[in-house]
């Protein structure tokens, strides 16, 4: 078994399109597909994220700026991520093609979470990251 | 593009998350489970043969069904049974009449029902314990036959003889596909919650070998309790079996030492216990008491296990509270092994003094014959009392009985030591 992580994306564009559905509706469905990943046993942790303004920092000067955003046609926004404990990507990828999201530039993006057993176990800081995980149940 | 070995993945992922959903849709749709289980697999094996040459559909489940569909009408025809709704379906499928397209057979508001269901037709109790456990991994977990075979070690044509026997089995019973009622759930739980607790004890103990498919089933049975414990969630004994099993399986990272050798409880590093599979069984723990139903033989094993794991060490667990859940679970699922663990409770809380009589009785029971586990418990009281003579001659015959080497090991040390000490 493996985590993988599901990071929903999206555009304005995406948004435009999602502005006329009530949300009892995107609840709905919405509930339903994270009602089928918690029936099979699958969903270790999802969030979404506010859709309001955020910040950007960005390190390209020194000291670094920032600024409102992301905004625009052309930004993708990052709106929110599911974790699941599946057998491999395939899995994953099956199961993203099952989430209720539609429209132009709606993509979810599917990346391997990597585990602590991976780094170097000798490493201090990779001991103290080890203890904070177990002492919060975040191994 | 058509990679076979992902494509091959592919097909897994696609049966694992679908095949409940597939297999209770096929079955409402026939009224056979056997025969929907029959089509189902017919139809995968279609799918490893044509998706890697033509790809995978953009509906991979769609089409899976479809498949099995056109083979369960097939299956209506070539039997020409008098059977008059097969007739029906099969006059159906002749007039180019969909009997009910694909897709519809999907009904998102029935697939946590057929998922249910499956989980109550593969435990039925006509069927034999290794069946029930076959039968739910494949059609609930969705593991292929390989797959099941390989984690218990047997021959894949075994698990796949087992398969067939069990569904020969239903349907000679008469066992109809379809949601138990609630009345007729709580008559059957036991057996659901019996092969999940099974599954999970294969995995926790064939693991100790390095096994990581074996492994596995341990994850397979918190997944199928976690299941049962979303669909059906009046049951406080399925809190406290998904608590046994999170508890359990939380000292797994710390229960085999650097060359393989099993760790004991009390010698574990207890820094290495998964903290998060700690909190997730005290959570479901806390839920089954909730109820106020008191605990059931699972829920009280959690609650043993949970003062384990609330422990920092050997020395600061609530050895008497340990005393007291054991003589609870001593009186609704009474086993000599139940009095043993009671008696290693009684002597960590009160000394081995309080001890010895219990052990002493299970001696004269004659229980537990051939196992190595009442004679190291007592050999090892007999040291703290000191009476060595009786306690060498325990350990000697721990040492006989044991089929590990490395225990064999332990015994032989203590032996030694005895010996030395004099």
């Amino acid at each position: 078994m493996a985590k993988y992580m599901l990071i929903m994306r999206s555009t304005d564009e995406t948004s435009k399109m999602y502005e006329g559905v009530p949300f009892e509706e995107i609840l709905e469905t919405m509930g339903r597909y994270n009602d089928d990943l918690i029936n099979a046993g699958v969903l270790l942790a999802a969030e979404g994220l506010d859709q309001g303004p955020g910040v950007v920092v960005d390190y390209e000067v020194e000291p670094p700026v920032v600024t409102d955003g992301p905004y625009g046609e052309t930004k993708e926004l990052f709106g929110g991520f599911w974790i699941l404990s599946v057998a491999s990507q395939e899995e994953a990828v099956e199961w993203a093609k099952r989430a209720p999201l539609a429209g132009p530039g709606s993509k979810v993006e599917i990346r391997r979470v990597a585990e602590i057993d991976e780094f170097p176990q000798d490493n201090e800081w990779i001991k103290r990251e080890r203890a904070w995980r177990e002492a919060h149940g975040q191994l | 593009m058509n990679d076979p070995e992902s494509v091959r993945r592919t097909v897994e992922a696609v049966w694992r998350i679908d095949s409940a959903r597939m297999v209770g849709a096929l079955a409402r749709y026939t009224g056979d489970f056997a025969l929907a289980e029959d089509v189902a697999q017919e139809a995968l094996a279609e799918a490893l043969v044509s998706w890697p040459r033509d790809g995978v559909p953009a509906t991979p489940a769609g089409w899976l069904l479809a498949v099995a569909r056109r083979r369960a009408i097939d299956s209506f025809r070539r039997n020409n049974t008098r059977d008059e709704k097969y007739a029906q379906l099969a006059r159906d499928a002749t007039a180019g009449v969909p009997a009910g397209a694909p897709d519809d057979l999907l009904d998102p508001d029935r697939v946590g029902d057929d998922r249910l269901a499956l989980l109550f037709i593969a435990c039925h109790p006509v069927l034999s314990k290794e069946s029930q456990i076959a039968l739910t991994l494949r059609v609930v977990a969705g593991l292929g036959s390989d797959q099941i075979a390989r984690a218990f070690l047997v021959p894949v044509p075994t698990i796949q003889a087992r398969i067939t026997r069990a569904k020969k089995t239903l349907s000679a019973a008469g066992v109809r596909y379809g949601l138990p009622s609630a009345a007729e759930r709580d008559e059957r739980v036991s057996s659901v919650l019996n092969v999940i607790y099974l599954i999970f004890t294969e995995g926790a103990n064939a693991s100790i070998g390095d096994d990581l498919l074996a492994a596995d089933l341990a994850i397979e049975a918190i997944r199928l309790a976690n299941v049962m414990a979303h669909l059906d969630p009046d049951r406080p004994e399925t809190y406290g079996l998904l608590a046994l099993c999170e508890l359990t399986a939380a000292r797994f990272p710390a229960r085999i030492g650097p060359d393989g050798e099993p760790v004991l409880l009390a010698e574990q590093d207890r820094r290495r216990w998964d903290r998060s599979a700690i909190r997730r069984g005290m959570a479901a723990l806390a839920k089954a008491e909730s109820f106020g139903q008191g605990l059931g033989p699972y829920g009280l094993q959690a609650a043993i296990a949970a003062c384990h794991a609330a422990a920092r060490s050997v020395e600061e667990t609530d050895w008497d509270r340990i005393v007291i859940l054991y003589e609870a679970l001593g009186r609704i699922a009474p086993s000599p092994i139940v009095e043993l663990n009671r008696a290693v409770a009684m002597s960590m809380a009160y000394g081995p003094q309080q001890a010895l009589p219990i052990v002493d009785d299970l001696v004269a029971r004659d229980v537990l014959r051939g196992s190595q586990l009442l004679p190291s418990v007592r050999g090892e009281l007999l040291i703290r009392v000191g009476r060595r003579d009786e306690a060498r001659q325990e350990l000697e015959l721990a040492a006989r009985l044991t089929a590990n080497s490395r225990e064999r090991g332990v015994f032989e040390r203590k032996i030694e030591r005895l010996a030395d000490d004099q």
